[in-house]
């Protein structure tokens, strides 16, 4: 395991990428049209249209800048060009992705109009996307990969295959030195002893809780209900969890049997050393996976049960159930196919390592089923409404 | 063929990993301790749902992976469906 290697493109930076994407990044929702146009324009190259951008303020600006610096910077990218309506914001992002030491440049729309920025954008963009079809893969360790975890549509059967599948992984990628994250703060309700009983230390336990009570809090306040309306969800449901404690018990098997997490990091944070990270997340599939590839996570693991079919344009999303029914009707959906846990016909070590094995094939340029099928779900988190 | 599944010996519900018929003698395997397990389902039990592995009453503790899953509101017989009309959160009441 130590030894694995795959084929990735090393970054100025050093960090290990396993796509080469030339990102069209809009800072705020009305500089969506002009990257759309020079996506448009110049083939090869990834618009990343998202909502948000304008009048937010406080920790939600912060995440703001983390996610979009983030995703700018991840080492899937190669190269990006960012356009906004005005040239402050636009050049506080490409002053962060520069830190990288990738290609960046930005563009303002103000006293330009769509059309000349379209024009000029686009012009760097095929410099950008001719320079990195150049790039040549190199061989990396396998270990030098950042990982994501996170399940969706959750059934049972997550619980029994899926998830210890990929806590198999984890306890074997961080054993060879690996770094990973998992988060999902709200589906740890009723394991979130078990999670605090897997922090590295007294420190990162009390960090972990309090994240975890802050949320509680938080639904408290709404007081609306008590979630049990969304958690479980109605798909959860007809997959046969019945309580929000049976779906994180499911959920927290992805977290491995050995491993304990070095540390929590604020969402779209990238982590400071290698080894298990907690991110606060959303368990929304497509909020929380965007916010782990703006922390520079490479490839996510994804075990569903019902079948979410949710990607990610930056991060390959790799899917794997255990359901058997799943796996035949979604067929299309899913990369590993891990049912057979279920008859005792394949235990979790040998479907840990099937995993790997697709990770490693993902990493040299497999596409996956959710890259194949178009799925590229960026969904920025808000924290509370603009200004 | 395994009709059920139980995560810990501690567990009071078992999982389906096939559909199983009412009035079926089922085959089970404890995942813990690879114990074969036997029970009757009472009713139809789902791909994926519990069935109860002993009788349980209003306010019990129901138990998988050896940890709390929820209280029953509503009487349960070795063998039934145990889902969402008689097993409810314990938390955020």
């Amino acid at each position: 395991m130590t030894n694995r290697k795959v084929l990735g493109y090393r970054r100025e930076n050093g960090r290990v990428g396993i796509r080469n994407h030339v990102v069209i990044l809009p800072v705020d929702d009305i500089s969506n049209a002009a990257c759309e146009a020079v996506a448009n324009n110049i083939k090869g190259t990834l618009a990343l249209p998202h909502a948000y951008g304008r009048l937010q303020f406080g920790e939600d600006l912060d995440l703001f800048f983390r996610t979009m610096i983030g995703t700018g910077s991840n080492p899937n990218v190669a190269a990006v060009v960012v356009i906004g309506i005005e040239q402050g914001w636009t050049q506080r992002i490409v002053d962060g992705i520069a830190k990288t030491g990738k290609p960046v440049k930005g563009f303002s729309i103000e006293g330009n109009g769509d059309i000349r920025t379209i024009a000029s954008a686009s012009y760097q963009a095929k410099e950008y996307v001719q320079w990195a079809s150049e790039l040549q893969r190199v061989e990396c360790d396998l270990s030098e990969l950042y990982i994501s975890v996170k399940c969706g549509e959750s059934d049972t059967t997550t619980g029994l295959a899926s998830c210890p599948t990929v806590g198999n992984v984890i306890d074997k990628h961080c054993a060879a030195g690996g770094t990973a994250s998992f988060g999902e703060t709200s589906e740890l309700t009723g394991a979130e002893h078990i999670v605090a009983a897997k922090a590295a230390n007294e420190a990162v336990r009390k960090q972990f809780m309090a994240v975890f009570e802050d949320y509680t809090k938080l639904v408290f306040d709404q007081k609306v209900d008590d979630l049990s309306e969304s958690q479980p969800t109605k798909g959860n449901i007809a997959g046969g969890l019945t309580t929000i404690e049976e779906k994180a018990l499911g959920n927290v098997e992805k977290l491995g049997k050995k491993t304990k997490f070095v540390g929590c990091l604020t969402p779209a944070s990238a982590p400071s050393e290698k080894g298990l990270w907690f991110m606060d997340t959303s368990s929304a599939a497509a909020e929380a996976v965007t916010l782990w590839a703006a922390s520079g996570a490479v490839v996510h693991l994804f075990p569903t049960g019902q079948g979410n079919v949710i990607g990610n344009p930056i991060e390959p999303v790799i899917k794997l159930s255990g359901n058997p029914k799943t796996v035949t009707t979604m067929h299309e959906h899913i990369d590993v196919d891990v049912s057979p846990i279920l008859q005792g016909e394949m235990t979790i070590d040998q479907a840990g390592d099937a995993l790997l094995d697709m990770i490693v094939r993902t990493a040299n340029g497999r596409l996956t089923a959710a890259e194949a099928l178009g799925h590229r779900e960026f969904v920025m988190t808000k924290l509370y409404r603009s200004a | 063929m395994i009709h059920f599944l139980v995560h810990d010996p501690a567990d009071n519900v078992g999982v389906a990993v096939v559909d199983i018929p009412a009035g079926t003698d089922c085959v089970g395997r404890n995942l813990e301790n690879n114990q074969t397990l036997k029970a009757r389902t009472v009713e139809a039990i789902p791909l994926g749902h519990k069935l109860a592995l002993k009788d349980l009453s209003v306010g019990d503790t129901a138990t998988k992976y050896g940890c709390e899953i929820g209280k029953i509101v509503q009487a349960v017989k070795a063998g039934c469906h145990v889902h969402t009309q008689n097993l409810k959160t314990k938390r955020w009441a």
